[in-house]
């Protein structure tokens, strides 16, 4: 289309509902409303607020975990440690309150600085060596996954106390039941969507993600920032972990194990593009959702398990699909 | 990128959604066709949950069909998930949240995790939902409101008498291919057969974990073999892992002399014996175990009467090589009962 054939109205500033049809996360968000419209169709028990309320609490871990995964993403970067560090830090949180005899919150801290210690190792050599990304947390989910075999002693942590599990309590809200720990995701989602898209620190990611060399030359400490970015991350898989002891109520030392892959999904679902700079935190909220609905949908249905990882498949693909072709129109 | 572009990309994806959703009802119409067969229309008729670990391993496929062909006989209705890998306690979690939110009168779970599944069961527990675990204990048991499952030790003492009485006059240097640390169905079995050959974890010359995978079957064949080159007797886990040990026995020419024994009974593992392969092995039912199940829900829907305690669901000793004193059936009668 040249300037010339352009409508006049094209050249006005976008109206409301334009910029609503046009922002990132509008196709996730049709294609969850989607998906929920057609389960309320199929199923009787979906459209009901214990239902939402459960699904959120389903998606939580995932979702925490996919906030690090999107931050990453949104740098070019990817992290396939992170179900792994996550298992790493219950195993030490339950470990440290339920037979370290530590007091429950300062085993709560140290899980969670101990997470975070496993995104700055992985953010120093992505950084500083530098190494791709993939490579380094691969390596790390290995060192991960083998460190919690080896603490747990391939034991589950049973008998965890009372703190532990708070944030798996819920509080009525009309009929409701709602988790303590989806609120703290949902503030998380919150907090970071406001962090990229309304400080200069966001600005920063993004412009990270475009491209390295140009931010470093518009004065961002790339360096500093890409380290950074990674620590957030691992300190947001702590709080993943918390989550999930209290959702499950032990310490598990094989949970997380498809954790790491569900989080890309996540991400991706939500438009967050592989190749960084493009996408939101919002998006992949939405992403989550869209699982956590197909998954809790069909299971009501009583539709076997097996076709749930099909459609999750196919979503993946038809969404990295859309990207690409997006991309080749930008150009 | 230009505003049309991303008007259209927005379309497109919601487009891709809308493809997705005609493929749910595919999948939907493939995949629960059985289910709403048996049920109707399912208004009225009785839901009983069936949680497996996994959706692929062939035990838990014919645990399913089993429970299937007995929720059509009970007019019942029969939902199933699983988790994503055997140990996915997460998974199963999610799915019987779901199922209880379902409706479901009562859920049949195997544990993928026998103590960390506990506080979900106790959630739907006090929503007045009957949990039976099959296969796998939780720990604790009564975490439960009853177990129908294969006794493990019993599985493992037949294989161990047998062996011990097919080893009668020579030296029996053993070689144990056990699951995985601390998983209570490798411990019961590997423990079952040390007493029923009367030996202990001293006499053993290698012990390996397999995961009950063939191909690390094979590989901690070969390096017990390095090890001990006289190795003799060879307990495995299950039939994949004895199939590894078979190869790895093989490459080095020793298949004929040394004896392995096996506990499942799939059908593969029972042609195995049929075949010579494996001497002998202990055969569980697992289409009995979700049978039993689906009918003690049934029961539970209609009396309020809640199923309790342990339910064995047996095992027969399966081999065409049989040992005076010891009680086994051929392979005839394992391949007509064999699962897989």
């Amino acid at each position: 289309m040249t300037a010339t054939t352009t409508p006049y109205a094209e050249l006005k500033a976008p109206t409301t509902a334009r910029r609503l049809l046009t922002a990132p996360t509008t196709g996730p968000l049709v294609a969850l409303l989607l998906a929920c419209a057609f389960f309320s169709f199929s199923t009787d028990q979906f459209l009901t607020g214990g239902n939402f309320s459960l699904i959120v609490q389903q998606v939580m871990v995932v979702g925490t975990l996919a906030i690090g995964q999107t931050l990453i993403i949104l740098t070019a970067g990817i992290d396939l440690s992170c179900g792994a560090v996550m298992a790493f830090g219950s195993i030490v949180i339950a470990k440290m309150a339920a037979q370290g005899s530590l007091p429950p919150l300062v085993a709560i801290a140290l899980g969670i600085a101990v997470c975070g210690g496993f995104g700055l190792v992985n953010g120093l050599l992505v950084q500083k060596i530098p190494l791709p990304p993939f490579i380094v947390t691969l390596g790390m989910l290995n060192v991960a996954f083998a460190l919690t075999h080896i603490y747990s002693e391939e034991q589950t942590v049973t008998s965890l106390p009372a703190p532990l599990t708070a944030l798996g309590e819920t509080f009525p809200l009309g009929h409701t039941d709602i988790t303590y720990g989806s609120l703290v995701t949902i503030a998380l989602f919150l907090a970071f969507a406001y962090a990229l898209s309304g400080t200069g620190w966001g600005r920063h990611v993004y412009a990270l993600g475009n491209s390295q060399e140009a931010a470093r030359l518009n004065g961002i400490r790339t360096s500093r920032l890409t380290i950074g970015i990674y620590s957030v991350a691992g300190l947001l898989y702590g709080v993943a972990a918390l989550l999930l002891i209290s959702r499950t109520g032990v310490g598990d030392p094989q949970a997380g194990q498809t954790d790491n892959l569900d989080s890309i999904t996540a991400v991706v679902l939500g438009g967050t593009s592989l190749f960084g700079g493009r996408g939101s935190v919002l998006g992949t909220f939405i992403g989550v959702l869209i699982v956590g609905v197909f998954r809790n949908g069909l299971q009501l249905m009583g539709v076997a398990s097996i076709y749930q990882t099909l459609i999750t498949g196919v979503l993946v693909i038809l969404a990295v699909t859309v990207d690409q072709i997006s991309r080749k129109k930008a150009r | 990128m230009s505003r049309t572009s991303r008007l259209s990309t927005s379309l497109l994806r919601a487009a891709a959604v809308t493809g997705v959703a005609a493929l749910t009802l595919t999948a939907c119409g493939s995949g629960s066709g059985s289910d709403s067969a048996s049920s109707g229309s399912g208004s009225g008729s009785v839901k009983v949950g069936l949680i497996t670990k996994t959706d692929t391993n062939p035990f838990f496929v014919k645990m399913k069909e089993g429970a299937e062909q007995a929720a059509k006989e009970n007019g019942a209705q029969l939902v199933t998930a699983a988790g994503k890998f055997d140990g996915d306690n997460a998974g199963q979690v999610t799915a019987m949240e779901n199922m209880v939110a379902s409706g479901v009168k009562g859920i049949l779970i195997t544990p993928s995790d026998s103590k960390a599944i506990v506080p979900a069961i106790a959630k739907a527990r006090a929503k007045g939902v009957l949990v039976i675990a099959l296969d796998t204990p939780t720990e604790p048991e009564s975490a439960v409101d009853a177990l129908f499952a294969t006794d493990n030790l019993k599985a493992g003492q037949l294989i161990g008498e047998y062996a011990k009485a097919a080893m009668t006059g020579k030296t029996a240097k053993i070689a144990t291919l056990d699951l995985a640390p601390g998983v209570s169905v490798g411990v019961q079995r590997h423990d079952g057969f040390l007493k029923g050959f009367g030996a202990t974890d001293k006499d053993v010359v290698c012990a390996q974990d397999t995961g009950g995978d063939q191909a690390k079957g094979q590989t901690a064949m070969e390096n017990c073999l390095q090890k001990e080159p006289d190795i003799n007797v060879v307990y495995t886990i299950n039939e994949p892992a004895a199939l590894g040990a078979y190869t790895a026995l093989k490459a080095k020419g020793r298949e004929k002399d040394v004896l392995i024994v096996s506990v499942d009974g799939g059908c593969t593992g029972t042609r195995a014996v049929k075949d010579g392969k494996i001497a002998a092995t202990s055969q569980q039912y697992p289409l009995k175990m979700a049978a039993e199940g689906v009918k003690a829900v049934v029961t539970y829907a209609k009396d309020g009467k809640k199923a309790s305690g342990y339910t064995d669901t047996g095992v027969t000793l399966i081999t065409d090589k049989a040992q005076t004193g010891v009680d086994s059936k051929d392979t005839a009668f394992g391949l007509e009962n064999c699962w897989g």
